[in-house]
């Protein structure tokens, strides 16, 4: 490490201590902020907003996994604003915070318990969030680390275990609290940063077009085995009907730019805006932020491999050997100056922190609130804040052991682990919660019963898709093959070789669990909704839902 | 166009470019447009105490 390189470090985390300092002592309570007159910088407040749209798994991981399938992966980023940030913002945001305040809910499975009148709803959906979030704070967990193993070249395995005691350090001294001005100390690196490889990016290969044009130009070095899945180039969809074109429209493109819309985290966030004001404030900020950053990621990463092409003369899975979380690292390092990627990085790691506290934090509350103290009414004693504890703790363990065993297993086989189990999460969170989430929203007619049988439905069945048939998680997680004895039952063995089950244009190991799940779930809401006990006028009045 | 092989690419660089412009725009527009209706006040001091208990409990 040069001595520009721990001025950098040394200063850096100077100034986030420094912020972190200050946004402590001036830490506010929910209730000073949401009813005291003072009001945060408009530029903090922007800019610590933008700060919670962006993960590290979404640099490192998706714009990864851009450089391995190209830009059609842009549909994402587009999904990301349209949905994630416009939709959710201006339809879902305005009624969840009227609803959470007139419930008053304070976590996402309190708000559909509550609004169903079912403490079945609350617990189950809380048990689902903590086991599944693990998931996800794990690819989150996995692309600092590898981040972190990349910059320092140092083993995987020790930049995994002292990035997780500086989250348990980070988590246990309070974690969230006051962390405004670091987050958007983050953000606006973050914003500059990718802008520029952005521009730095084009500069270099000539411009848009011509840097688009080179990438087209090199179609023919996909490697084969991609070929043979689908890959006709970076700047095309892959065949549709192929492995890799289910992988990358159902499972990446769809299961995360639908699932953004029932994030347990997400949906939290909406409640805790002060007036509807800054959820229309939020719109163009997120929106402008997802598409220089996220987008910004996909576009640099398909990139990536014009300039590696030109350096080089691979491809750059190809430089990576394989990893391909180490892309984004590589062409950070190849490609920019060494102070700007010793600052990107510390900005990146800073940004997986706070998303990863939040993480624990909804795990934390989903089964110490949630399922202790709502829904098996266990009040007393404190039995909920020890039950939080060390559902937090279990949370961080569980995940960091996934990020150890996800490396073992898949580590270098070029696989996007990071995306992948973003959108696992993602999926499933679409399937359990949306049809619910959004009947709660805008439907009068939604009945308990309807909500209850989509939830167990949609969680169920794409559960059960997961562990069976679909071949990626199914083959990871070992059940299809421990009582079948094969990877995944959508495959076949004939004569020693695998034969993929399908019909038409649907190869079943490769369709994404969102897409089994979210129709069953959809289903079963309604028509179950259909014959069972309406939810009376009067809790649909105190829910705010006015009769037409 | 704009050196992209396939034109469902290409949408797809575009959409996300129009996309981020409709946020941009629509929160020019309502930049200090609040909700109609407000809570009342208490409906919200209630809320927020109970989500400082919460904190407190993390």
């Amino acid at each position: 490490m040069s001595i520009w390189m721990i001025i950098i470090v040394v200063a850096y985390l100077g100034v986030i201590g420094y912020l972190g300092f200050r946004g402590f002592k001036s830490t506010k309570t929910a209730t000073d902020y949401l009813l005291g007159g003072r009001e945060a910088h408009p530029y903090v407040m922007a800019m610590s907003y933008g700060a919670t749209f962006i993960s590290t798994s979404a640099i490192i991981g998706f714009g990864g996994a851009s450089a391995v399938f190209g830009m059609s992966l842009l549909w994402l980023p587009f999904l990301n604003i349209f949905l994630g940030i416009f939709i959710a913002f201006w339809l879902f945001g305005r009624r969840t915070r009227k609803m959470g305040l007139r419930l008053d809910a304070h976590t996402f499975p309190e708000l559909l318990g509550r609004r169903f009148k079912s403490r079945f709803i609350q617990g189950a959906a809380g048990v689902i969030i903590f086991l599944f979030v693990p998931m996800y704070a794990s690819a989150v967990l996995t692309g600092a680390a590898k981040y972190l193993a990349y910059q320092f070249s140092m083993n995987y395995n020790i930049a995994l275990f002292v990035f997780s005691v500086i989250i348990a350090l980070y988590v246990v001294m309070g974690g969230i609290k006051g962390v405004m001005y670091t987050d958007a100390l983050q953000a606006t690196i973050m914003l500059i940063g990718l802008s520029f490889l952005l521009y730095m990016t084009y500069h270099k290969l000539g411009g848009p077009t011509a840097a688009h044009q080179a990438l087209t130009d090199m179609a023919d070095q996909v490697p084969a085995k991609l070929q043979a899945a689908g890959h006709r180039g970076w700047t095309r969809m892959p065949q549709f009907g192929t492995p890799l074109w289910w992988t990358a429209v159902s499972t990446i493109i769809m299961g995360v730019g639908i699932g953004v819309l029932a994030q347990p985290q997400l949906a939290v966030r909406y409640m805790t805006v002060k007036s509807g004001k800054e959820l229309n404030r939020a719109i163009p900020i997120g929106g402008v932020f997802i598409l220089l950053t996220a987008g910004v990621a996909y576009i640099v990463g398909s990139l990536s491999n014009v300039f590696f092409q030109q350096t080089v003369g691979e491809i750059s899975i190809a430089v990576a050997k394989g990893d391909v979380e180490q892309i984004i690292p590589m062409y950070l390092q190849a490609a920019t100056p060494n102070w700007f990627s010793v600052l990107f990085m510390l900005t990146l790691m800073s940004a997986a922190m706070s998303t990863l506290s939040s993480q624990f934090h909804v795990m934390g509350t989903s089964i110490g609130r949630d399922l202790i103290e709502e829904s098996l009414g266990r009040k007393s004693k404190n039995g909920g804040v020890l039950a939080t504890r060390i559902g937090v703790l279990a949370g961080i363990l569980v995940s960091v052991y996934l990020s150890y065993a996800i490396e073992i297993k898949f580590g270098k086989t070029g696989t996007a682990v990071v995306a992948r189990g973003t959108a696992i999460f993602f999926g499933l969170c679409a399937c359990a919660f949306l049809p619910m989430y959004v009947g709660a929203l805008w439907s009068r007619g939604i009945t308990k019963a309807g909500a209850i049988a989509g939830l167990i439905g949609g969680a169920a069945s794409s559960l059960l898709w997961m562990l069976l048939i679909h071949e990626k998680a199914s083959t990871a997680l070992l059940l299809c093959n421990t009582f079948f004895g094969t990877r995944s039952l959508a495959i076949q063995t004939v004569e020693g070789k695998e034969v993929f089950l399908s019909s038409g244009p649907i190869i079943w190991a490769f369709v994404d669990p969102l897409l089994i799940g979210l129709p069953i779930s959809i289903l079963l809401t309604v028509l179950v909704s259909r014959f069972t006990k309406k939810i009376t006028d009067e809790h649909l009045a105190h829910c705010g839902m006015m009769s037409e | 166009m704009l050196g992209i092989a396939d034109p469902w690419v290409a949408l797809a660089y575009l959409l996300c470019i129009v996309s981020a412009l409709l946020c941009l725009v629509w929160g020019i527009i309502k930049w200090n447009q609040d909700d109609p209706e407000t809570e009342p006040e208490e409906e919200i001091r209630q809320w927020a105490e109970e989500e400082d208990r919460v904190g407190e409990e993390l």
